[in-house]
């Protein structure tokens, strides 16, 4: 696949230093540093429990870290809830889709950031409105704008789910297992979207089981295992043994040393 | 992204009448409920239940519990549920009371009959409701205790606050201005309903032709016209036929005469007047109005559903679901406290049992209106007409004259029955 250039040399989109953050005494992430590059899709491998996700709800705003710190293009930020997150353009995908079943399409994408009318009421017609157009691109079959969510397949709502990414202008995208609820098809349509929004210099981070998924999709992988930073690779110089060394040993790739 | 999953219907399927209306298949249930349990009830006492008179009495001793409804949509749309609304409406009444004839006229020196003093009292009780909603709603949401435990230990802390406040007593007369509001005591008269009535009409034709014109603008397809005009005609005889009725209920001669001679006249011969649109019916309909405002077209609304549909997903998109809890216990404690007024209103003065068992009433209210346990479901209209449909089924069977025990057998029995079919429905039409 071809990937497309990436200048490593310039400042990183976003840096996660020396992240850690405990729940009841367990070291749930410790001592974790990772960064994104603009256009890069960076994955996020590792077992169930490995931190991964605990990671990356501390970037959407989800858990508050314990310490290290986050920067934004170079900058200092603080993040303290999803809106701080919102506010610097950082979209997250989450596995469980975080959509309202008994909301339409529309509402989906808008929810928590209404468009209204000059008196202040929700605006519900010009949102269909947005939504219809942004649907149009994302996805020209979807049809079901007046149903809601719970009405939809897998591939329907996963599109609603990407279209609130997009549509807001995201800088930095989180997507958690993007396509673990969805067909080879739509798995597909998932990897094309990747391919796009790589293209207009959107960093993404994907969480991810799958280690053919990373080997296609991302340009280098992270791999974490009991809340640590097992390292960081280029997924062109690794092969996909190299990968499940890191995982389930924890294990650097031409090392045959152990943790 | 060109090949998702198709749409698989291959062509619009013919749309039936209803569709075409756009008319909501529960909503249509409910009222086709309603209707046969009105005409059952006519039936069987002759023709004395479909007279405008017990329409009217109907009407007023629905409006308390219906106000009520409309919050406790709210409350359990959001998954939560307040089972010290009645208790509420009791601290309230007894507040409210207190204030209008001890401490505003003694205390303060007012004076009784004091044109202030109704107005001064009901923002006490709304105050007082307000914050007491707003505190349980801070221990529902903040310190995470469940809704159920909060508000079971608020049934018993406010009923006996308002025991307390009274020391147990019958409060009253209150305030004859407070007094309007109670339903029979103050109503707008025929021409004044007329007057509402047609400018409620007006109201409803331009809601539905600024919606039909906002679709347009975005370009959206709308209804035929002559489905538009259907529904306008539907809207404008239900709106004028309500308000004929009542306007069809006049004021006893006998009590005219009275009001004559108490102020010196001589009524007369062949004078009559209509009661009209009580004051509380049209607080009903504001309430209703202002309640589906907020659940439609606001961002408040919008979070209530999205919370109750999936509060990780509400919180996720940087809702604050803890205060939004705070807010939904304290619009629900206002409504109590404006439930109170029209209850002790009724009643003329604040008795100790007031609002006794209104908790149940209003959770079945909301329930039966199709407001769903689960979350995420429930509409203001349905709530109201719950509450209708629960007082015609309890003043009818008393009117019929079934016992007392049978008639709070038959409404238990009715509340579960309710909730099956409403089951069965959401399963036949492949709803969660």
């Amino acid at each position: 696949m071809a990937k497309f250039d990436i200048n490593r040399d310039q400042t990183p989109l976003v840096e996660m230093r020396d992240i850690c953050i405990s729940f009841g005494g367990v070291h749930a992430v410790d001592h974790v540093s990772v960064d994104l590059y603009p256009g890069e899709v960076v994955g996020l491998l590792g077992h169930n429990g490995a931190g991964k996700s605990t990671l990356i709800k501390i970037l959407s705003g989800a858990y508050q870290g314990d310490s290290g710190e986050i920067l934004i293009n170079g900058q200092k930020v603080e993040i303290n809830n999803p809106r701080d997150a919102r506010a610097h353009k950082i979209e997250t995908i989450y596995q469980t889709l975080a959509l309202a079943d008994n909301l339409d399409a529309a509402s989906n994408l808008f929810l928590g950031r209404e468009l209204v009318t000059s008196f202040g009421l929700v605006d519900d017609d010009a949102m269909e409105s947005e939504c219809r157009k942004i649907m149009g691109r994302l996805n020209p079959n979807f049809k079901k704008f007046a149903e809601p969510v719970s009405a939809l397949s897998g591939g329907q709502r996963q599109s609603v789910a990407i279209a609130r990414a997009v549509y807001f202008d995201a800088r930095i995208l989180i997507m958690d297992e993007p396509t673990a609820a969805l067909g080879p098809h739509e798995t597909q349509m998932v990897s094309e979207l990747i391919q796009q929004l790589k293209a207009e210099g959107i960093g993404i981070f994907l969480i991810s089981h799958d280690i053919h998924d990373v080997m296609e999709l991302c340009d280098r992988a992270s791999v974490m295992k009991n809340g640590k930073l097992v390292g960081t690779v280029d997924v062109d110089d690794v092969t996909d043994d190299d990968l499940l060394g890191m995982i389930i040993l924890g294990k650097q790739p031409g090392s045959s040393g152990a943790e | 992204m060109t090949h998702s999953d198709a749409d698989l219907s291959p062509a619009t399927p013919k749309k039936n009448i209803v569709q075409t209306l756009e008319l909501d298949l529960r909503l249509l249930g409910m009222i086709g409920a309603f209707a046969v349990l009105c005409i059952g009830f006519d039936l069987v006492t002759g023709g004395r239940f479909l007279t405008p008179r017990n329409i009217f009495n109907l009407t007023i001793q629905t409006v308390s519990v219906a106000i009520m409804a409309t919050g406790m949509v709210f409350v359990i749309v959001t998954r939560h549920i307040d089972l010290s609304v009645g208790a509420l409406l009791a601290t309230c009444s007894a507040v409210m009371a207190m204030t209008q004839t001890q401490f505003l006229p003694n205390v303060l020196g007012l004076g009784l009959g004091h044109p202030l003093i109704p107005w001064i009292s009901i923002a006490v009780g709304l105050l007082v409701g307000t914050l007491i909603g707003a505190f349980q709603g801070w221990m529902v949401g903040y310190l995470t205790i469940p809704a159920f435990i909060v508000t079971l230990g608020g049934l018993l802390v406010w009923r006996n606050v308002g025991w307390y406040l009274t020391s147990g007593k019958t409060i009253g007369p209150l305030d004859p201005t407070f007094q309007k509001f109670g339903g029979i005591n103050g109503t707008l008269g025929a021409t004044g309903s007329w007057i509402l009535g047609l400018l409620a009409v007006a109201g409803a034709l331009y809601g539905l032709w600024n919606s039909r014109r906002n679709k347009i603008k975005h370009g959206f397809t709308v209804k035929p016209l002559w489905a538009e005009g259907v529904l306008a005609g539907i809207i404008t005889a239900a709106i004028l036929g309500f308000v004929a009725i009542l306007n069809a209920y006049e004021v006893p001669t006998r009590k005219l005469q009275r009001m004559f001679e108490a102020r010196g006249e001589v009524m007369p011969e062949g004078f009559t007047q209509s009661y009209g649109i009580p004051i509380s019916v049209l607080l009903l309909i504001f309430i209703a109005i202002v309640m589906t405002i907020l659940a439609k077209r606001t961002r408040l609304g919008r979070y209530i559903f999205a919370t109750g549909g999936n509060p990780d997903a509400a919180e996720l998109s940087g809702i604050n679901t803890r205060w939004l809890t705070v807010k939904i216990f304290a619009l629900m404690g206002a409504l109590c406290a404006i439930s109170a007024v029209v209850a002790s209103a009724r009643l003329t003065n604040h008795s100790n049992d007031i609002g006794t068992l209104d908790e149940l009433r209003v959770i079945a209210a909301a329930v039966i209106g199709g407001t769903a346990l689960a979350g995420g479901l429930g509409t203001i209209h349905g709530a109201i007409l719950g509450a209708l449909i629960m007082q015609s089924l309890q003043s009818g069977m008393a009117m019929v004259g079934v016992d007392a025990p049978l008639q709070n057998i038959v409404v238990g029995a009715v509340l579960v029955l309710a909730v099956l079919i409403d089951i069965i429905y959401r399963k036949k039409t492949g709803e969660s």
